[in-house]
């Protein structure tokens, strides 16, 4: 007799937390994972049973794949959602959950597979014929020949892990004399961060805008493409505050991307949610970055202008259903949503602050929604990413989602550790976000602006 | 000779060590690598000086404030 279903959400804070509210909602019995440090994560008692999988560390938790395979095991899971991050678009992990007679909340891991690695990527993004930038192949071991592909491809440009994700181990090299110790640092911090020294150089965009597209398809061949996002405003490469719709760019350059993209995935049988990053310049050219296949952090204000629950639907997909069952045929987006990435770091140099929640206060309101995985007195430790809560507003248009946004982080309150509102408000005020001129240097610039006033 | 504690900036492990003891530390630049958060912060010595002492080794926890090392300047 077959099991009932039974999904074991392989993840932590906020993602745990929106995944398994989404099963709840769908009626369908969760389990819910932590590590030693996660003991007292509101969202255990959220889920229909919780289990212990480790130590603190990653590797002997989250990462752990014999302790997440035993888990599913004791629980009688089903079915295991992976979350973002952590082993999330990890191909080996996602087939070993379908052998083992599984369903992965995902895609195919072949799909995983021709996506992470990022010059196989742009490969496939360029003959389906989705806009690339000139950038390498895998360099090679020899400097001398690195030089000489770096000089075919021109300065600035930038390295990239191939195997990597998230904005980690990208280094700028603006001159020749750069770019060996570019290499090396990148190098250096992919093979932390995956596990992998593989490495490819791209021409480096001057004040891009990072614009991203959703993409959703079902077990059946089908596919749509659900309007973009814009996520400029970051540090460290990475995102902190992303909204959809992109401001200022003319609504058809963004209707001709999501026809390439549905075209060029078409009828190669993408299978879950997935998101095409690409930038935009100043000239208004599209170029792909790379794309994502996996549920992301920032889904959220694509749900809130559409109406829809992209969980709920990766969920039901991976489960069977069809797409045209679970969204309705025609879809526009109404209004504006801005979400805001709440870290635990200091507001100046966004570095790391561990510490213990001791007032931990989320913002409520009309349209004011909060994704954490945090409550009051947890520790918050050194072992994982510093996103503490996500805010994420919708109003009838930008300026007034920008204005509840501001509302809604003046109402958070947040003690035991520093965190960057402050800076998020700096950012969001700023004149240049505010006209929605953005691009991905603005939240520095706005920042070390502000700093110098103050100093 | 003064001897300059040097502290740590976050709380988080100590990732690699990448000075030795004995070594001239030019200013500005880093004798360890703390990882925290799953970002790496450089431990910079800024105004340079000998390494006299390392007080913690690689993997250990530190908290911030925490004393890692000793120059000699």
């Amino acid at each position: 007799m077959k099991k009932p279903t039974k999904v074991l959400v392989a993840n932590r804070s906020a993602v745990a937390s929106r995944v398994i509210r989404a099963l709840n909602e769908l009626g369908i019995p969760s389990v819910a994972v932590y590590s030693e440090a996660d003991k007292d994560a509101p969202y255990l008692n959220q889920a229909d049973d919780a289990i212990f999988i480790g130590e603190a560390p990653a590797a002997k938790s989250y990462l752990n794949v014999d302790n997440l395979f035993e888990a599913m095991a004791r629980t009688a899971s089903t079915a295991l959602h992976p979350g973002y991050g952590f082993l999330s678009e990890n191909p080996v992990f996602a087939q070993k959950v379908l052998d083992a007679g599984h369903v992965f909340v995902g895609p195919s891991p072949q799909w995983i597979e021709k996506m992470g690695h990022k010059t196989q990527a742009r490969h496939f993004a360029k003959s389906v014929g989705w806009p690339i930038g000139l950038g390498s192949e895998l360099l090679p071991d020899d400097n001398q020949l690195v030089k000489e592909i770096a000089r075919s491809i021109g300065y600035p440009l930038i390295v990239k892990p191939a195997e990597g994700g998230g904005g980690i181990g990208m280094i700028v090299a603006q001159t020749e004399d750069q770019l060996l110790s570019a290499v090396e640092r990148a190098r250096s911090m992919a093979k932390r961060g995956f596990g992998s020294e593989a490495l490819y150089l791209e021409t480096l965009c001057l004040k891009p805008r990072h614009v991203e597209f959703q993409v959703i398809g079902d077990k059946y061949g089908d596919i749509r493409v659900l309007f973009e996002r814009d996520c400029s405003i970051q540090r460290r490469h990475q995102k902190i505050i992303e909204e959809a719709m992109a401001p200022c760019i003319d609504r058809s350059l963004i209707q001709t991307q999501c026809e390439g993209i549905a075209r060029g995935l078409g009828t190669l049988g993408y299978d879950s949610l997935g998101t095409v990053e690409m930038l935009y310049d100043t000239s208004g050219n599209f170029r792909f970055l790379e794309m994502n296949t996996r549920l992301q952090v920032e889904h959220g204000v694509t749900e809130e202008v559409l109406g829809i629950d992209l969980v709920q639907s990766q969920i039901r997909i991976a489960l069977g259903e069809r797409l045209k069952n679970i969204l309705p045929d025609d879809l526009s987006p109404q209004g504006h949503s801005i979400q805001a990435r709440i870290y635990a770091e200091d507001s100046k140099r966004f570095y790391p602050s561990p510490g213990r929640l001791q007032i931990f206060e989320m913002p409520v309101g009309h349209h004011v929604r909060v994704e954490t995985g945090y409550c009051v007195g947890m520790e918050v430790t050194q072992y994982y990413d510093p996103l503490l809560a996500k805010v994420i507003v919708h109003a009838p248009n930008r300026n007034q989602a920008i204005a509840k946004l501001i509302s809604a982080l003046r109402q958070t309150r947040i003690e035991g550790l520093s965190t960057n509102i402050k800076a998020l408000i700096q950012i969001i005020q700023s004149e240049h976000f505010m006209s929605g001129n953005v691009h991905t240097g603005l939240a520095m610039e706005v920042v070390q602006e502000a700093n110098r006033k103050s100093a | 000779m003064a001897v300059e504690q040097l502290k740590s900036e976050v709380t988080g492990s100590v990732w690699k060590i990448v000075a030795n003891i004995g070594d001239n530390i030019a200013p500005g630049d880093s004798i360890m690598i703390i990882e925290s958060m799953k970002m790496e912060i450089p431990v910079i010595c800024e105004d340079g000086g000998k390494l006299s002492a390392l007080l913690v080794k690689e993997g250990d926890s530190v908290a911030e404030g925490q004393n890692l090392a000793e120059i000699e300047i």
